[in-house]
């Protein structure tokens, strides 16, 4: 994708937007060294990612090419099948999704308007996930769900720790939406003309922070799509814990590498998505 | 009486619009209660474990545990991990970052190495020591490296893959922060690209950079799934013996083993992230 796109900005880096006190000489050493630096380090991404499609492609001769390996990331029958992980995997993203904003963005907002004092508390607490990685959390973890699976729940029940997980990064691009706006002055206004908490919140502050809300739930996903340590340790199956055991099983299966591979694809979709979807906003307004 | 009623009656309409009953923090419950049963009470129950024999007394003897030569391995793996990789993948990172940020803010470049950067960092896990396996694996196309599964090279070069994009996404906004100005300033006043970078821009980035470092080597730290996916007969790290003991009951006698381990690694994450966050406070002076 790297080297891809390197090809494209040679027309988008206009000189007009330089210092026009960079002498010419020295703007094209920059350019070489850019170059250079895009090629490396794109050959560098690019080629693993290459070898994974690859192999992916790969037909029941050696060196032949099928499209067997992809066909099989919905009917792969296992050990174990995959389908259900990936059930399971996208609705771990849209719960979590849907957790952490229902967690944070009344209390965020709360917190703006009412309370200010409990603010400092409150990032403390939403940051603290950082300092106490996935490794660390699920060893204290286990107790808890051990507790939780007497009532024979699905994997789903993930999402509990999945939230902890993406409360930083949901945090710090609500945080950066709700600065953005003036949330005293619009919520006294709806308040002043007769609107209850729960309008003022869903009705006139949400609509306006939808690219921090976006932006929080990309994230979120992102993050849930790739998690492996708290399942695994945890014992839930998940997509990458089934991976994780097919490639155990059967090693060079092409089925891994066909899934990973559109997993990261997916992944890398949604967040490039959201950098068009920021600028489309930006655009809009300014 | 009649003074009283009429003092009652006299407050209340001024009152009326907000409920008096509720205080304001009672908002923030849900919160607090969420964080608490999952954040909070896992991190209670491992230091309070860690520190307890199997019997229920206390037990502070399992934190010395720390200097046995054995538990000492792991952690001098995680270490030296950490640091080839948050070195290296620091310098490549800044130089890649730079690279991006020299060129046009809305460019396709751009937004391809950050949205790209933002897989690899977050959700790229096992799936990319399968990329490797695929690449240089006993199988791979390029060649069979036979250093693959050497400790720590061969997973060195995997965590690179993801420690220089992580580098790109929190050192652009430092790199971003350099204004032209000071540029122009200096090559008006006949300074060189190396007097530039020298005297202005080396220094400026210095505590940015410092701190990233730190961020990487605590991400490397506590990074699990891709080493295991790499690895899973042999524990190098700290996090594979956490994963181990937590699995299998059998550890070293009468401690909680995983707990012990974690409450090590918590420490040290501890203490990587406060000088994180106070090099971010000194970059943040100049660049912003």
């Amino acid at each position: 994708m790297a080297a891809i796109a390197s090809l494209g900005e040679s027309g988008l880096a206009t000189p007009a937007e330089r210092p026009r006190g960079m002498q010419v000489r020295r703007r094209r050493r920059l350019n070489v060294f850019r170059y250079l630096v895009f090629t490396v380090f794109g050959l560098f991404f690019l080629l693993p990612l290459l070898a994974t499609a690859r192999f992916s492609l790969e037909g029941n001769r050696l060196g032949s090419w099928s499209l067997a390996a992809w066909k099989e990331i919905a009917t792969y029958k296992g050990p174990p099948p995959l389908l259900p992980a990936i059930e399971i995997q996208l609705e771990l993203a849209v719960a979590t999704c849907v957790v952490v904003l229902v967690l944070l963005v009344p209390t965020m907002v709360w917190i703006r308007l009412r309370v200010q004092w409990i603010s400092r508390v409150f990032e403390f607490l939403c940051l603290l996930p950082l300092t106490i990685p996935a490794i660390i959390l699920v060893v204290g973890l286990a107790p808890i769900y051990n507790f939780i699976r007497h009532y024979q729940l699905s994997a789903l029940t993930l999402f509990f720790a999945y939230v902890i997980l993406a409360l930083p990064y949901a945090y710090r691009a609500l945080s950066a939406g709700l600065n953005a706006i003036d949330v005293t002055t619009i919520s006294e206004a709806a308040r002043s003309l007769g609107a209850s908490w729960f309008t003022v919140i869903a009705r006139v502050i949400v609509p306006n922070m939808g690219q921090a809300i976006l932006n929080a739930m990309v994230l979120a996903s992102a993050l849930v799509l790739g998690e492996f340590t708290v399942a695994y340790l945890l014992l839930y199956n998940n997509l990458p814990v089934e991976l994780f055991s097919i490639s155990r099983n059967t090693p060079n299966a092409s089925v891994i590498f066909s899934t990973s591979l559109a997993s990261l694809l997916f992944a890398f979709a949604l967040l490039l998505i959201l950098s068009y979807a920021g600028r489309r906003r930006h655009r809009g307004r300014g | 009486m009649a003074v009283v009623t009429a003092t009652e009656t006299g407050v209340r309409p001024s009152r009326a619009g907000r409920r008096p009953s509720i205080p304001g923090w009672v908002g923030t419950v849900p919160f607090l209660a969420y964080v608490g049963v999952f954040l909070l009470l896992p991190a209670g129950i491992v230091i309070v474990d860690a520190l307890k024999n199997s019997s229920g007394g206390w037990q502070f003897s399992a934190i010395t545990e720390l200097g046995n030569p054995l538990v000492r391995g792991y952690f001098i793996g995680s270490l030296k991990l950490c640091v080839i990789t948050s070195v290296s993948g620091a310098v490549f990172g800044a130089i890649l970052a730079y690279a991006v940020a020299s060129g046009n803010p809305d460019g396709v470049v751009r937004r391809m190495y950050l949205a790209g950067s933002g897989v690899l960092a977050q959700s790229g896990g096992i799936t990319l020591a399968f990329a490797f396996q695929a690449l240089l694996g006993p199988v791979g196309l390029l060649f069979h490296a036979s250093w693959f599964y050497d400790f720590p090279w061969g997973i060195s070069l995997i965590y690179a893959y993801f420690q220089i994009p992580l580098m790109v996404l929190v050192f652009m906004p430092a790199i971003d922060g350099l204004k032209v100005q000071w540029r122009e300033a200096s090559e008006n006043l006949g300074a060189s690209a190396w007097q530039y970078w020298r005297h202005v821009g080396g220094p400026l980035l210095a505590p940015a950079f410092l701190g990233s470092t730190l961020l990487l080597f605590a991400n490397g730290l506590s990074a699990f799934a891709t080493i295991e996916a790499w690895e899973s007969q042999v524990a190098y790290t700290v996090p594979q013996q956490i994963s181990i003991s937590l699995s299998s009951e059998v550890g070293l006698s009468n401690i909680n083993y995983a707990d012990v381990l974690a409450l090590g690694m918590m420490i040290m994450v501890v203490v990587i992230m406060t000088g994180y966050a106070l090099l971010q406070r000194r970059a943040s002076r100049w660049l912003r």
